[in-house]
């Protein structure tokens, strides 16, 4: 009787007993995901990313924790929607359901800077190559450049699954703090002169037929030159086509909202679960930080760089500032240039332009993911 | 294949690919603008919403 007792009263004092003998690292991730949870309740930092993915890090590094287990909660979530890419993808009709391409069909050109933008993730794949990185784990670090959550997350789950929370922390983090990244590059690499320049007021000049043939057409070209990347792109044009087609006013409404609210809470909370303390708290993560912040910052100078080239092609009727907003960060990117455009001329509105840009970046983000698996798939490494 | 050259490949096949891709749809773009240009109807919505109450 009194064993029985006390083999009850060890299974109670288990927990405890494992945090003081091998949890540490627990104990760390706890402090982690305390300090997510406060970013984004209290910073406002992607607060829909955040909140889950701080709870499912709590829950996983529990001592003892079974939510990732075989049948766990988390693991149940992990596979139904991460390790099949069901969650990403179901995101991106939501995102196309809620992007309008008129200002990037108003200018066409535009969609340049969105892929000039990307140019960070091949930087990048090759810094974290030197690194010693193995191939395809550097290829999903490098994607963090896309500056693109659901992206990310479709690589890394399928190539690298075991750097997944890092890269999908990474990623949100960053596409957050892109009002704090961008000014200083996009300041230092241009010209007071090239800040100011006016790119007048955006005008209709696109037709309901070219919104609603807009993404059947990027959808056929880009799936007939990167099908790996097909599911991706093609599910952002769908959310599209739904929205402009007019006449599923109710699917488009639930891809705006029921459907990315819902996939967005089982997709932090599994992200969450990934970030268990023995497995996440390495020197690789680091690397994976300090690598997705280098990939953002190339991006954002081969963005403002390629607008400053396009400036001097159009002879000045381009202001370069909107080439930081050729990432796929919507619509945060645009803002971020009308803000610093306004700086220098108070009635200077770049916000349309760089929308268009922004768009062409959303665009660039996933052609660019697409074509790097693509890639891969024809030198047989996938 | 070592990882310089697969890197190297890969910013080059795959940053020049997305960037020819783009500029192929930026061209497929300003094509279907010109064979499907704006309506009047669209672009000034509230004048030929004045023409048609005329007519009425």
């Amino acid at each position: 009787m009194t064993e029985a007792i006390l083999a009850g009263l060890g299974g109670l004092l288990s927990g405890i007993q494992y945090l003081f003998s091998q949890g540490l690292p627990n104990v760390v991730m706890l402090f982690i995901a305390a300090v997510l949870l406060y970013l984004g309740i209290k910073k406002g930092v992607e607060p829909l990313l955040l909140v889950p993915i701080g709870f499912g890090c709590l829950l996983v590094n529990m001592p003892l924790s079974d939510v990732m287990d075989q049948g766990g909660v988390l693991r149940i979530f992990y596979e139904m929607g991460i390790l099949n890419e069901l969650f990403p993808l179901l995101i991106f009709v939501g995102i196309g359901a809620m992007t309008d391409f008129g200002p990037l069909l108003e200018n066409p050109k535009i969609l340049l800077l969105g892929a000039a933008g990307q140019f960070g993730i091949f930087l990048t794949l090759i810094l974290a190559l030197a690194l010693g990185f193995p191939k395809l784990e550097a290829v999903s670090i490098g994607i963090i450049g896309a500056c693109d959550g659901p992206t990310a997350i479709y690589v890394t789950s399928q190539y690298a699954p075991k750097l997944l929370g890092a890269v999908s922390v990474a990623a949100y983090s960053y596409m957050s703090l892109v009002p704090i990244i961008q000014p200083p590059i996009m300041r230092l690499l241009t010209t007071k002169k090239e800040r100011v320049i006016n790119m007048g007021v955006v005008k209709k000049t696109v037709s309901k037929r070219t919104l609603l043939l807009f993404p059947i057409v990027v959808t056929a070209v880009t799936g007939l030159i990167a099908p790996k990347g097909l599911p991706l792109m093609g599910m952002i044009m769908l959310g599209n086509f739904m929205k402009e087609s007019g006449v599923v006013a109710r699917l488009t409404h639930a891809s705006e909202n029921e459907i990315p609210n819902i996939v967005t809470l089982f997709l932090g909370l599994a992200i969450g679960g990934t970030m268990e303390g023995h497995a996440f708290l390495k020197a690789q993560t680091l690397a994976i930080f300090g690598l997705g912040f280098t990939a953002i910052c190339l991006d954002t100078a081969a963005g403002v760089l390629f607008g400053k080239l396009m400036c001097i092609m159009t002879r000045g009727k381009i202001n370069p500032l909107i080439g930081a907003a050729g990432i796929s960060a919507y619509p945060m990117a645009a803002r971020v240039a009308q803000i610093q455009g306004q700086k220098y001329k108070k009635n200077n509105y770049l916000l349309m332009h760089a929308m268009g840009a922004n768009t062409g970046g959303q665009i660039g983000s996933v052609m660019a993911a697409a074509v790097m698996l693509s890639v891969l798939k024809g030198m047989g490494l996938i | 294949m070592d990882n310089l050259t697969f890197g190297i490949t890969m910013t080059i096949v795959g940053m020049g690919g997305t960037l020819v891709t783009l500029w192929l749809l930026s061209l497929i773009m300003l094509i279907l603008k010109k064979i499907f240009p704006i309506e009047t109807a669209e672009q000034r919505p509230e004048e030929a919403g004045r023409k048609e109450s005329k007519n009425d």
